[in-house]
């Protein structure tokens, strides 16, 4: 029974990051586009199935795999969004400077660069709190509502950019990975957060 | 009373319909002899080549751009403006030379490019045009438009200019 609701728990995950990643990337769009556009596509559309992947390994919602192990894979799949977030702003740049630059500075015309921009950040600060975590010696319990915090802006900020580009991603499936990313992150983080603050444990 | 008030309520509106109707009418005249000049877009001079040639067509074409450029005020066509196009299409990318042609516009104001399919590019199906005054040769301030298609399977875009005296 276990095993099947682990299989059936893993499999779910697989169908809403799988989809949307195999859709993009075989877009007719890709025709027309340079390398480094394409690495920038595509590790954006990668970084945002990360998203989902990310607040379930640190849950005990995903059965099969011991508590231990999965929160040493949510800090890799951590590192693994910063680069592939530094691949995707790489080819952006290497494919249209001004319009990467623009985004950058906060003046481009398409809305979901701020978005975008935002949520880099947001995962910037992230990655600086989980480097320096023993150096800051902050409480534990602080440290988790900052980091829970920028997990959120990273994933709201995300999920709008994602919504309003007009891209390689379908429209069906990246709509579905999106509200996937957003149920999971905003449950997760209740969880821990009611878990600090009140002891309770789903 | 009830249906007096209904009816006075009804009167009311319908005059107010009236005059909201009727008051572009009366005022348009002197809306076009104020026509504001148009502001270049945000981004709309990225990727820009000073000086593209003035081409035929840009690429095989199969996608047209068309717009007009008339004079802030009384919008009065400008004839011979030199505009420079450019996209990101099925043949070439935005930055590349052969994506960049410039065109005049005739006595009407009107101008139109051939070009290839534009295709989504940073997020948005877009075009860009320039109206440059260090090349155009007229004398008028320098303006750069950023037109988004309503949708990718569009085969035309327009864009329209109306330029200030500099």
């Amino acid at each position: 029974m276990t095993r099947a609701l682990a299989i059936l728990a893993w499999g779910a995950v697989a169908i809403f990051v799988g989809v949307p990643v195999i859709v993009a990337a075989l877009s007719p769009l890709h025709a027309y586009r340079s390398p480094s556009y394409v690495a920038a596509s595509l590790t954006g559309v990668l970084g945002l199935g990360v998203l989902l992947i990310q607040p379930l390994l640190m849950t005990n919602w995903l059965a099969g795999v011991s508590l231990a192990r999965l929160r040493r894979w949510h800090q890799r799949s951590g590192a693994v969004l910063v680069v592939l977030v530094a691949i995707h702003l790489g080819g952006l740049l290497i494919a249209s400077p001004p319009d990467a630059i623009d985004a950058l500075l906060l003046r481009s015309p398409t809305p979901f660069s701020v978005w975008g921009v935002t949520a880099m950040w947001a995962l910037v600060l992230s990655a600086l709190l989980v480097t320096l975590r023993r150096k800051m010696r902050l409480n534990p319990t602080t440290w988790s509502a900052i980091h829970n915090g920028l997990a959120l802006v990273v994933v709201l900020g995300t999920v709008i950019h994602a919504i309003q580009i007009e891209g390689t991603m379908g429209t069906f499936s990246k709509w579905a990975l999106c509200l996937a990313v957003l149920t999971a992150s905003v449950a997760a983080v209740v969880r821990a957060q009611f878990r600090t603050f009140f002891r309770w444990k789903p | 009373m009830t249906f007096i008030a209904s009816r006075r309520t009804v009167i009311a509106g319908a005059a107010a319909a009236t005059a909201a109707l009727a008051a572009p009418a009366i005022f348009s005249p002197a809306r076009a002899q104020e026509l504001q000049p148009t502001p270049t877009m945000r981004g709309g001079a990225n990727n820009y080549r000073p000086g593209a040639p003035i081409v035929e067509r840009i690429g095989g074409g199969g996608f047209r751009m068309s717009g007009t450029v008339r004079r802030a005020g009384y919008g009065a066509p400008i004839e011979g403006a030199r505009i420079q196009i450019w996209a990101h299409t099925t043949e070439a990318y935005e930055s590349d030379p052969e994506s960049h042609g410039a065109t005049l516009t005739d006595a009407t104001g009107a101008f139109q490019m051939d070009m290839p399919q534009i295709v989504p590019a940073f997020g948005q199906p877009h075009g860009h045009l320039a109206y440059d005054a260090e090349y155009a040769g007229g004398s008028f301030r320098t303006v750069f438009l950023r037109p988004v298609m309503s949708s990718a399977s569009n085969t035309s875009l327009e864009a329209h200019f109306v330029l200030a005296e500099a």
